[in-house]
Order: structure tokens, then C-alpha cells, then sequence
């Protein structure tokens, strides 16, 4: 490799660590990003080029001061008209072509999931084509890498919309409506998808995670996912568990095989989430245990009341045992 | 091609005097003459800001008003980046935050950007057409009135920290009283609905101003280019505004009645919101660029010394933006899963928007290279306004690209776009036109060297804080958080945002610094100190304007009639004087600008000021649910609305009066070629466009929900109640034509009995109307399907209403001797009130009768 395709290698690395991250369009992993961030490249070529011819004609007036009049018929039609029209006539029709793919069918097989945006969280419900009933989670999606996915949007109260930046352009999820898209991860790798429609109080705080896995990782997982949850081990858990039960979480928390409430995340697998309130900490026994201690005070306004009376051994219990849950 | 763009079309020549004993009004061109003229245009001695309704105070008080509005709203959005500047701050917390977000975005759109606007159009365009004010300066005053108290009411909620939170567009269900149950919305709701009447009103000003009151000879191709511009705006005004109202008027019947247009549950749609919203909210930005790029193409020749390249071209190209901005509204809506050949089809229309929009860049580059530049401050904003709206504009086009909306739709990115059109496209022509304009208003000039420095802080500070919000939107992160995860790679570009809008800021306060020191210590400007090509110039923005208005045979007069300030000066012009002893402006045909008549105008006094204070209270009581004091509020503003409209259509000396230059025109005219004439005119096309959004809501509704609507418990509506409905009203109409051909030739008891007839007829129809919807068993509060029934019909009863209560209007004032067969208007503007009124009437109920059997 010579010297100058070394340097530009490097910065084309520095500039791709710029792009990079789990929540960015620029660092697509999907083919719906990807298409789409081609389009974006042309677009800001074309852009950039626009905007320094109008600068250049707008600043050399200043620098030479001409003595002829101006050329009015190139200006208008060349400049005003024939431009814009040109450009726009190249573009259009290649922006038709982008994107279908997010509403394209699925072949008949393909894993379908409900995806439902309450205020600040989501519900992720498996779809099994072997006609048991689906498979429930909460603030984590996960997919089959390379595989096309059905997605079916639903909100339970206010407008929300559903974005996975590395994979995809945004889906509102509205009300009354049910919104269809597909959604496709080629890289195995764990993204961050948030809500992008102003839903309230917390909407900064309504993010969940992607993970795209081989396969057979994912059947494994989603087998195991719509099992009911082991028996507890440990005194320690089995505490846990009791005052799970006693405290009435079960009220807004399902666990499978224990607990039966909708109105709250599904805890089934809460201890393998990367995160703990849609989004608002890293997932830990320590965060569980603050989240219960304190969710009003770490995401004021969420439906989740702060069990504040719970004494040190009875809080690290029950944290435990949620922790277990996986 | 004839008449508006050709500059040879020379003016009819007025009536002549005839030479024998003429019976009229004389006047004066003498020094006693400019006497009378300074007596009648005085200001008043005291309380003058409340009392005087000229447009050189009301002007003057609007801008500043929206200036205040403008720094206001600038501070909330200081105190955002300092939230945002770091990962997880705690400077604010989350429900502030959502109030200061959605405060910066209702004033800087509501209170600031299109009240300034207009603001600056009510004070400078009576001045560029040659007027000596708007046709109607009371309904100016009325409006700013309104604007400062709505303003001020919804301001004031931020510090007792009830302010919206919803968001500047207030998506329902989330601004439904279900999630959204406190006061914040009201305050919105109510407070906006005060800014937008106030918005209508002027915009009905400025498009009869401009049609009706411009100089003799200046036919619409000799306009100021900015007149151009601001017909469209005012145009695009009586039709967005209305949509705007019409949806704010549904939510709040949602929200206190429980009709449920919004909700989902009950068979409503909130996606109805978001395309009533939108069909206004993507004009509005036009609405808000349109006035500016006119202050361009006015700043620009005066700067280059040459004329504006393509005039014709501009004009063309404003009208076109005014007409295709209607047609795009929905690339706000690309996320929302409408399919994708609509998109498709919306997707091509916003990007043609393109077209116009370049016709303008390149008209102004032309310009440039025309001419030879002469580099001042105006100019220096000039150019800082065509970078950054063309940066604005590039992206302009890739969001409305639908597949690439999708990935930055909501995101740090149209933050970045919409700031970029909304700050380049108009805060940078407004201090332009500020640093250009202001020694018309103050008589001394802005300071060059703190210009200079204000328009460098203002642009290294804007670029350097909104491009990197580009990127940050293509990170991901979405708008409106208040805070976000540190591991995001957003932190760097978040920063250096926060940093440079205090740069920016800095900008702005050197501006304000730069205004406060040169009302003092300013140098003395001259009444022309720009060397300038338009009529305002002349004027000495006096409250008189004008010594006298003169033929004007050129779109740059002051350029190319010499002759022009030694004519006016010497009262050699029409109207040297106030032959009625009052204030006095011509009016000119719309198209040729031939004077046809004078026109009376009022002056001072505590009309406008004290109906808008007592509409204020109306609606503050509203919001803060006070029925008592809402009640007598209520009895005043309508008191006082209605003595307001009892003092017009004044008793006037019958014989014409001399206007100078040996024409003789009337004093009074009652047909379509009186002002009154055109304002309602006007109005009801308003009218209009909130008849049509409401049927609008009932057939999307239909469409969003197509297997339950009509309901199928709701009886289908039957033939006959609706068909005896229609005839009753129109009978009531025919029997208004009827008084009003009577009228004219003065047989009075006839036209008291079909004045009668009429209103009896009309009460007729509310009563069958009434019995018809009672008796369909239709609630109005269990599905969207009542919900819309009751609101078109009931939008159609107040129409009648209102048509009884111009009955008895006219029967009283026929009684007391007020309307005769030569004093008519208000008969005629009543008549006209009809003859809209039928049309949407039967349309309204052939469509609550019909389509449910259509569609059974």
C-alpha cells in the first residue's frame, strides 16, 4: 500500500468512527439504512455543490465590479430554472426507488412481532407460527440477522413512533391505527432504536434495545423466552419472589408462569435486558434495585410508583430475584 | 399581455371638474390646506399608543411588541442548550424543559415571525403605495390589541409554570384532556386562537389596502415588488389561518364538550389533527418567508443601484410558492404510513416548490451582478439570508424526499433545516430591513460598525451552532429530549451547538445595544439617507404622510420622476388637503390604480383598544374557566363590538368632493367598488376555508374509519326535514335580495317586511334544524360520526343566527333613517353575508343528508 492510499485509508476510518454508533444513520446495518444513506451521499454532493455556486455568485460582485449588464435570460432560466428542474428531474425518480423495501411483503414463515408504544416503553410480542400464543417482551427487540421481519405498530395511548436508526427510517405508531414495516438487520450487533414522535413528560427516556443475532441464537432465545420462568434457587430468591407476589407487582408486570399484568413492561426476561426503564439505566442488580427504590425520582412522571417503604434486605431480594429472571 | 406587468400602460385620465358652478367640497393647495391636513391627522393629546389607530403607531407598536416576543422566545431557547450542552444535565427538569420547548416554537411562529410581518407591512405599505393609511385602522388596531393581550396571555403562563407542553403542533391524543388534563393547553388553545383572529384581521387589511389604496397611476405592474409579496402572504393567511382555527376549534370542543373528533375510541382520528395542522403549517412557513424575500427584492435594488432583475419573474414566483404551499402539506406526515403513492405524489410536489423558490435565488444573484453593490449593513444580511436560505433549502429538498424523511424525520436534523430556512429566510432580511428601514421611523441611522459586528457574531454563531445539529440528527438523536445518554456520540456536537447560540446571542444584544444608543446619540438621518427608489421615502412616515399623493408613472419613482418630491411638497398632487376636515386616503381601481374615490377613514379614539380588552378578558376568563366574569366580559366586548359597528357606514356629505388636480370624486360609496365592500368579501373567503375544513373532518373521518362510519345504530338521515331546511334559507336569502331591491328605490315599509320576512324565514330553518337533529337522537359526545353531524350543522346555525341579527341590524338602522336608497353599504355588505351563506348552507346539509346514503 503506498503512503497516500495508507493516510487516505486512515482518514476514512477517522471519519467512519465519526459516523459510528448504535443509534446512527450514517453507520447503517440494515439494507433499509443503507439504501437510504446512498441516497443521502448523492444529496449531499448535489447540496454542497448548490450552495457553493450561490455563494461564489453571490460573492464576486463584490470582488470584481463588472461594467456589462447581466446575462437577465441565463440567470433566470439557466440558473432560476433549468437548474432546480434538472436536478430535481434526475432526483425524484431515484427517490421512488428507495425505501420500498420497508413495505414490501414478506414471504409467508417470516417472524412477524406487535410492537406496541405505551407511554415510555414497549411491548415486543412475538408472533409463533406454530400457533402458540406469542412470545412477550418489553424495551429490547431482538431479530434473525439477514432476515426480512414484519413489524405491526400499535400505540396503547398517545402518538409515538417507532426508529432503529442503524436499520431503518421511522414508523409512527398512532392510535387506533395499525402501521405495517419491515425491518432487517444484516450485522449481528446490538442497536438502539428511541421514539421520535414528543409523547410527553418522558419521552426522552423511551428507547429500547435491537439485538440481531445468527438464528439459531435466536430461535434458542425466543424458545426460551415463551417458557415459563424457573423456580428460584437461593432463600435470597425465593424472598424475592414472595414479595414480588405480595407487593402486587404482578398487578402491571407479567412473569411468565407467575404474574399475568399488561399494564407494565414484561419482566419475563428482565435480568438479560441491557437496560432498565426503557432505556433510563444500564441493566444491574444495583439499577434494578434503585429503579425500584426510586422511578419517580429517576424518570418522574412514568406509571412505575417508587417503593420507598422497603427496607435494605427486602429491596436487595427482590432485586435479586427480578436480576435471576433471564 | 396587458394590464399588471407592463410598465407603458398610462392611467385613465380622471373626470374633470366641470368648469360651471360645481356643487362640492373645495379644497385647498395652500399652506391653509396643509394646515387643515396637519389638524386632521393629529395625534391625539394624550393616551395616544392606546387611542390612535394610524398605521405609523400601530405599526411601530406591533414590531416592537414582536421583537420583545422575539427576545423572549430567543432566552428559552439559551436556557434548552444549556440543558443540552452536556449528557444527563439537571439544569432543567423534564416538564420545564417541555414547556420551554414548546413555548420557543408557539411564540417564534405565533407571537413573532408572522405578527412581525405583518407588523412590518401595516407600516410600511401605506407609505410605498402612496396611501396616507390602511383602508381600515381601527380593525389594525383591534388586531395589534388583540396580538398583545393574546400574547402577553400566553406568555405569562411560563411563570406560573402552567405553559403548554405539548408541543408547538399539539398532536391530540397527547394534547387531549385525557393526557393532557391541566391548564397548559388552554392556554394554547385560547390564547392562539386570539393571535390568529389578529393575524386574519390584518391580513384582510393588507390585501385591500393593496388592491384598493394605492398612489394614483400605479397600476399593480408599477407596485413595490413588496406589495406583491405581501398580497400573496395575506392571501395565504385568509385561507391557512382559518384551517388552523377550525382544527383549534374542534380540539377545544373535544376537550370541553367531549365531542370526539381526535379520539380514537370513539371513532375519531388524530391524524385529522395533523392534516388540518399541516395544510395551514406548511403555508405558514411561507407565510413567514414570503414578507421577508419581499424586503429583499425592496433592499436590494437600493443597494446595487440598479433595478430588481425579473421583476415580473419574482412576483410570478411568489404567487406560484403561495399556490403549491398548499399542495405539500403532508411531507410533515411521511412517518405516518400513508401509502406510498400518495407520498410519491407529495413527495414530487414539494420538491417542484424548488422551481420558484431558485427563480427568486437567481432573480436577487442578477441583481447583484447587474448593479454595482455597495457593501452597508442591510446588504451584509442580505447575503448572510441568501447562504444560509439556500443551505436551508438544499435540505429543504432532501426531507422532502419521503424514504430519506424517514430517517430524519423528528430528528436533530429538521432542527437544523427548519432553522436554517426560518432564521436565514426571515430573522436575517428582518435586521436587514430593521438596519435599512429604521431611520424612516427614527430619523437617525443604526450604527455601521456595530452593524458589522452584530451580522458576523449572528452568522459565525448560527452556522457554527446549527450545522452540527445536521449531523447529531443523523446520529440519531431525536428532537424535543431533554436530556440524553452520554454514550451516544453526541456529546461533542451537542456542545458545540450550546456554545455558539450564545455567540449568536451576542449578535442579537448588540443589535438591541446598537438601537437603544442610536435613538439618542444616532447620526441624523435624512428623510431619503439610502438614496432609495420607493415612495416610503417621501413620506416622512408623518402621520399625514403625504403633503399630497401624486401620479406615480414608474415602479422606482423616486429614481425616475424628478419631478416627484417637488409635487408633493407643493401639494401639487391629489388630496393637498382635508376637504371633509377629517382623515382622508384615495381609493384606486384594483387593477389600473385610477382614484375613484375618497375615502373617510376614523381616527383616534377607544374603540379598537377597549373591544380588544374586553375580548381579552372573554377569553382569559375562558381559560381559567371564570363563568361570572367570562358572562359580563362577554356583555361588554359584544357591547362594544356592536357600537363599533354602529359608528360605520357614517352619514357623509352627499356632493363629491374636490381631490385636487381638478378631479371631483364621491366621498361615499355603497357597491363593490366601496372598501367595506371588499373587507367582508374578503372575510368570507376566510369563511369559507373553515366551511370546507369542517366538511373536510366529517368526510376524513369517514375515510380513517370507513367500516364504522356512519355507525351503524345512526339512523340514515331522511329527505324531507333537510329539503325544507335548504328552502327556508333560501328563502330567507331571496327575501334579503328582495329588501334590498326595494331599498332602492326607497320603498322603506316594503323593505322593513321583507327584512321581516327574511329573518323569519331564517329563524324558520334553525328551528326545523333543530327538531331534525334532536329528534335524529344523534349524540354528539359517543362517536366522531354525531360529533361532526352536530359541528358542520351547528357552524351552519350560527351563520343563520348571524343573518337574523343583520336583519334586525337593518331594520333598525332603516328605522332610524340610517339606510336609504343612497346609503346602502351596510344593506349591500349584509346582502353579501347571504349570498354566501346559501351556497354553504345547502352544501353543508346535502352532505350530512346524502353522503350517509352514498355510502350505506
Amino acid at each position: 500500500m503506498t503512503r497516500g492510499r495508507r493516510r487516505f485509508t486512515s482518514w476514512s476510518v477517522v471519519l467512519l468512527a465519526g459516523c459510528a454508533g448504535r443509534q446512527s444513520a450514517l453507520d447503517p446495518a440494515g439494507p433499509a439504512a443503507a439504501s437510504i444513506h446512498r441516497l443521502g451521499v448523492w444529496m449531499y454532493v448535489g447540496a454542497t455543490l448548490v450552495v457553493l455556486l450561490v455563494t461564489v455568485l453571490a460573492v464576486m460582485p463584490f470582488l470584481r465590479p463588472r461594467e456589462r449588464p447581466v446575462n437577465r435570460r441565463l440567470f433566470l432560466w439557466g440558473g432560476g430554472v433549468a437548474l432546480p428542474f434538472l436536478t430535481l428531474t434526475a432526483l425524484v425518480p431515484y427517490v421512488m426507488t428507495v425505501g420500498h423495501g420497508t413495505r414490501a411483503a414478506t414471504a409467508p414463515g417470516r417472524l412477524s412481532v406487535d410492537v406496541t408504544g405505551s407511554l415510555y416503553w414497549w411491548e415486543m410480542s412475538y408472533r409463533r407460527t406454530d400457533g402458540a400464543p406469542s412470545a412477550i417482551s418489553a424495551n429490547e427487540l431482538r431479530l434473525p440477522a439477514g432476515e426480512p421481519v414484519e413489524l405491526f405498530l400499535r400505540a396503547n395511548d398517545v402518538i409515538h413512533s417507532f426508529w432503529v436508526p442503524s436499520l431503518a427510517g421511522k414508523t409512527d405508531m398512532i392510535p387506533g391505527r395499525v402501521n405495517r414495516m419491515v425491518i432487517q438487520g444484516d450485522r449481528p450487533g446490538i442497536y438502539r432504536g428511541q421514539c421520535a414522535e414528543y409523547c410527553g413528560r418522558q419521552h426522552a427516556h423511551m428507547a429500547f434495545d435491537v439485538i440481531v443475532m445468527p438464528r439459531a441464537e435466536f430461535d434458542a432465545w425466543l424458545a426460551r423466552l415463551a417458557r415459563p420462568v424457573r423456580e428460584p434457587a437461593t432463600p435470597q430468591l425465593r424472598a424475592g419472589r414472595e414479595l414480588f407476589v405480595d407487593l402486587g407487582c404482578g398487578a402491571c408486570h407479567a412473569v411468565r408462569g407467575l404474574t399475568e399484568g399488561r399494564r407494565g413492561p414484561d419482566l419475563t426476561q428482565v435480568g438479560a435486558r441491557r437496560s432498565i426503564g426503557a432505556g433510563t439505566l444500564p441493566g444491574d442488580v444495583g439499577n434494578i434495585a434503585g429503579w425500584i427504590a426510586s422511578a419517580q425520582h429517576l424518570k418522574p412522571g412514568n406509571a412505575m410508583p417508587s417503593y420507598d417503604q422497603l427496607a435494605g434486605p427486602q429491596l436487595r431480594a427482590l432485586a435479586a430475584y427480578l436480576e435471576s429472571l433471564r | 399581455m396587458t394590464a399588471p406587468f407592463d410598465d407603458t400602460v398610462t392611467t385613465r385620465p380622471p373626470a374633470r371638474a366641470p368648469d360651471a358652478a360645481p356643487r362640492h367640497l373645495r379644497q385647498s393647495e395652500g399652506p391653509d390646506g396643509d394646515e387643515r391636513l396637519r389638524v386632521a391627522w393629529a395625534k391625539p393629546r394624550r393616551f395616544g399608543l392606546l387611542t390612535e389607530v394610524n398605521n405609523t403607531v400601530v405599526g411601530v407598536l406591533y414590531i416592537a411588541t414582536g421583537f420583545l416576543f422575539f427576545l423572549g422566545a430567543g432566552v428559552l431557547a439559551l436556557l434548552m442548550r444549556v440543558q443540552l450542552a452536556v449528557p444527563g444535565n439537571t439544569f432543567l427538569g423534564a416538564g420545564t424543559y417541555n414547556q420551554l420547548f414548546t413555548m420557543h416554537g408557539t411564540v417564534m411562529m405565533f407571537l413573532c415571525a408572522v405578527p412581525i410581518v405583518e407588523a412590518v407591512a401595516v407600516l410600511l405599505l401605506p407609505n410605498m403605495l402612496g396611501a396616507r393609511d390602511m383602508p381600515f385602522p381601527r380593525l389594525s388596531a383591534f388586531g395589534y390589541w388583540c396580538y398583545a393581550f393574546g400574547g402577553v396571555l400566553v406568555f405569562s403562563s411560563l411563570f406560573f409554570g402552567v405553559a403548554p407542553d405539548g408541543g408547538w403542533f399539539m398532536y391530540p391524543p397527547l394534547s387531549s384532556s385525557t393526557y393532557s388534563p391541566g391548564l397548559n393547553t388552554e392556554f394554547w388553545i385560547l390564547g392562539l386562537g386570539f393571535v390568529e383572529i389578529s393575524a386574519v384581521a390584518a391580513a384582510v387589511e393588507l390585501i385591500v389596502g393593496i388592491l384598493r389604496t394605492r398612489a394614483p397611476g400605479m397600476t399593480l405592474g408599477r407596485m413595490p415588488i413588496f406589495a406583491w409579496y405581501m398580497l400573496v402572504t395575506a392571501g395565504m393567511i385568509m385561507i391557512g389561518m382559518p384551517m388552523v382555527i377550525a382544527a383549534d376549534v374542534l380540539l377545544e370542543l373535544e376537550r370541553a364538550f367531549g365531542m370526539p373528533f381526535y379520539d380514537a375510541t370513539r371513532g375519531g382520528d388524530p391524524v385529522l389533527w395533523q392534516h388540518l395542522f399541516w395544510l395551514f403549517g406548511h403555508p405558514e412557513v411561507y407565510i413567514i418567508f414570503l414578507p421577508a424575500a419581499g424586503m429583499v427584492s425592496m433592499i436590494l435594488p437600493t443597494f446595487t443601484r440598479t433595478r430588481l432583475v425579473g421583476y415580473a419573474w419574482v412576483a410570478l414566483a411568489a404567487i406560484s410558492v403561495g399556490f403549491l404551499s398548499f399542495g405539500l402539506w403532508v411531507h410533515h406526515m411521511y412517518a405516518t404510513g400513508l401509502p406510498l403513492l400518495s407520498l410519491s405524489f407529495f413527495s414530487a410536489a414539494s420538491t417542484a416548490i424548488a422551481i420558484p423558490m431558485g427563480v427568486q435565488v437567481f432573480a436577487w444573484l442578477a441583481t447583484l451582478w447587474d448593479g454595482k453593490p455597495v457593501l452597508r449593513v442591510p446588504l451584509l444580511f442580505v447575503l448572510g439570508f441568501l447562504i444560509i436560505f439556500v443551505i436551508g433549502g438544499v435540505t429543504g429538498v432532501m426531507v422532502a424526499a419521503v424514504p430519506y424523511d424517514w430517517q430524519v424525520h423528528d430528528s436533530y436534523f429538521v432542527v437544523a433545516h427548519f432553522h436554517y430556512v426560518l432564521i436565514g429566510g426571515m430573522v436575517f432580511p428582518l435586521f436587514a430591513a430593521l438596519y435599512y428601514w429604521s431611520p424612516l421611523v427614527t430619523h437617525r441611522m443604526l450604527s455601521e460598525r456595530l452593524g458589522r459586528w452584530a451580522f458576523w457574531l449572528m452568522f459565525v454563531g448560527f452556522n457554527a451552532a446549527f450545522l452540527p445539529m445536521h449531523f447529531t440528527g443523523l446520529r440519531g438523536m431525536p428532537r424535543r429530549v431533554y436530556t440524553y445518554a452520554g454514550d451516544l456520540g453526541w456529546n461533542g456536537l451537542n456542545l458545540v451547538s450550546s456554545v455558539f447560540s450564545f455567540v449568536f446571542a451576542a449578535g442579537v444584544l448588540v443589535v438591541v445595544y446598537d438601537f437603544v444608543r442610536h435613538l439618542r446619540t444616532g447620526a441624523k438621518a435624512g428623510h431619503d439617507p439610502w438614496n432609495a427608489p420607493s415612495l416610503e421615502w417621501l413620506s416622512g412616515l408623518a402621520p399625514h404622510g403625504f403633503r399630497s399623493l401624486v401620479p406615480v408613472t414608474s415602479r422606482y419613482p423616486l429614481w425616475e420622476q424628478q419631478e416627484l418630491p417637488g409635487d408633493i411638497v407643493a401639494g401639487r398632487g391629489y388630496l393637498p388637503d382635508a376637504p371633509t376636515r377629517e382623515r382622508e386616503t384615495l381609493v384606486s381601481t384594483p387593477v389600473g390604480g385610477v382614484p375613484e374615490q375618497i375615502l373617510r377613514l376614523p381616527g383616534p379614539g377607544w374603540t379598537a383598544f377597549g373591544a380588544a380588552l374586553a375580548t381579552a378578558v372573554v377569553f382569559t376568563a375562558m381559560t381559567l374557566r371564570l363563568a361570572a366574569v367570562g358572562v359580563v366580559a362577554g356583555v361588554a366586548a359584544t357591547a362594544a363590538i356592536l357600537s363599533w359597528l354602529w359608528s360605520m357606514d357614517r352619514a357623509l356629505p352627499r356632493e363629491p368632493a374636490d381631490a385636487g388636480r381638478g378631479t371631483v370624486l364621491p366621498l361615499y360609496s355603497a357597491g363593490s367598488s366601496s372598501v367595506g365592500w371588499w373587507g367582508m368579501a374578503v372575510c368570507l373567503i376566510s369563511d369559507a376555508a373553515v366551511v370546507a375544513s369542517f366538511m373536510f373532518a366529517y368526510l376524513f373521518l369517514w375515510t380513517a374509519r370507513p367500516a364504522l362510519w356512519p355507525p351503524a345504530w345512526a339512523p340514515l338521515p331522511g329527505f324531507i326535514e333537510p329539503a325544507a331546511i335548504a328552502a327556508a334559507t333560501v328563502g330567507a336569502w331571496l327575501l334579503f335580495e328582495l329588501a334590498e331591491r326595494r331599498n332602492r328605490r326607497d320603498h322603506r315599509l316594503a323593505t322593513a317586511l321583507c327584512l321581516v320576512a327574511s329573518a323569519l324565514f331564517a329563524g324558520g330553518a334553525l328551528v326545523m334544524g333543530w327538531r331534525w337533529l334532536d329528534g335524529a337522537g344523534l349524540s354528539a359526545t359517543g362517536h366522531s360520526y354525531g360529533a361532526a353531524v352536530w359541528l358542520l350543522l351547528g357552524y351552519i346555525a350560527l351563520h343563520l343566527a348571524m343573518g337574523i341579527a343583520m336583519a334586525l341590524w337593518c331594520l333598525a338602522r332603516l328605522a332610524l333613517g340610517m339606510i336609504d336608497s343612497w346609503r346602502c353599504l351596510t344593506l349591500r355588505i349584509c346582502l353579501l353575508w347571504w349570498r354566501f351563506t346559501v351556497p354553504a348552507a345547502v352544501l353543508t346539509v346535502a352532505l350530512v343528508a346524502g353522503f350517509p346514503h352514498v355510502v350505506a
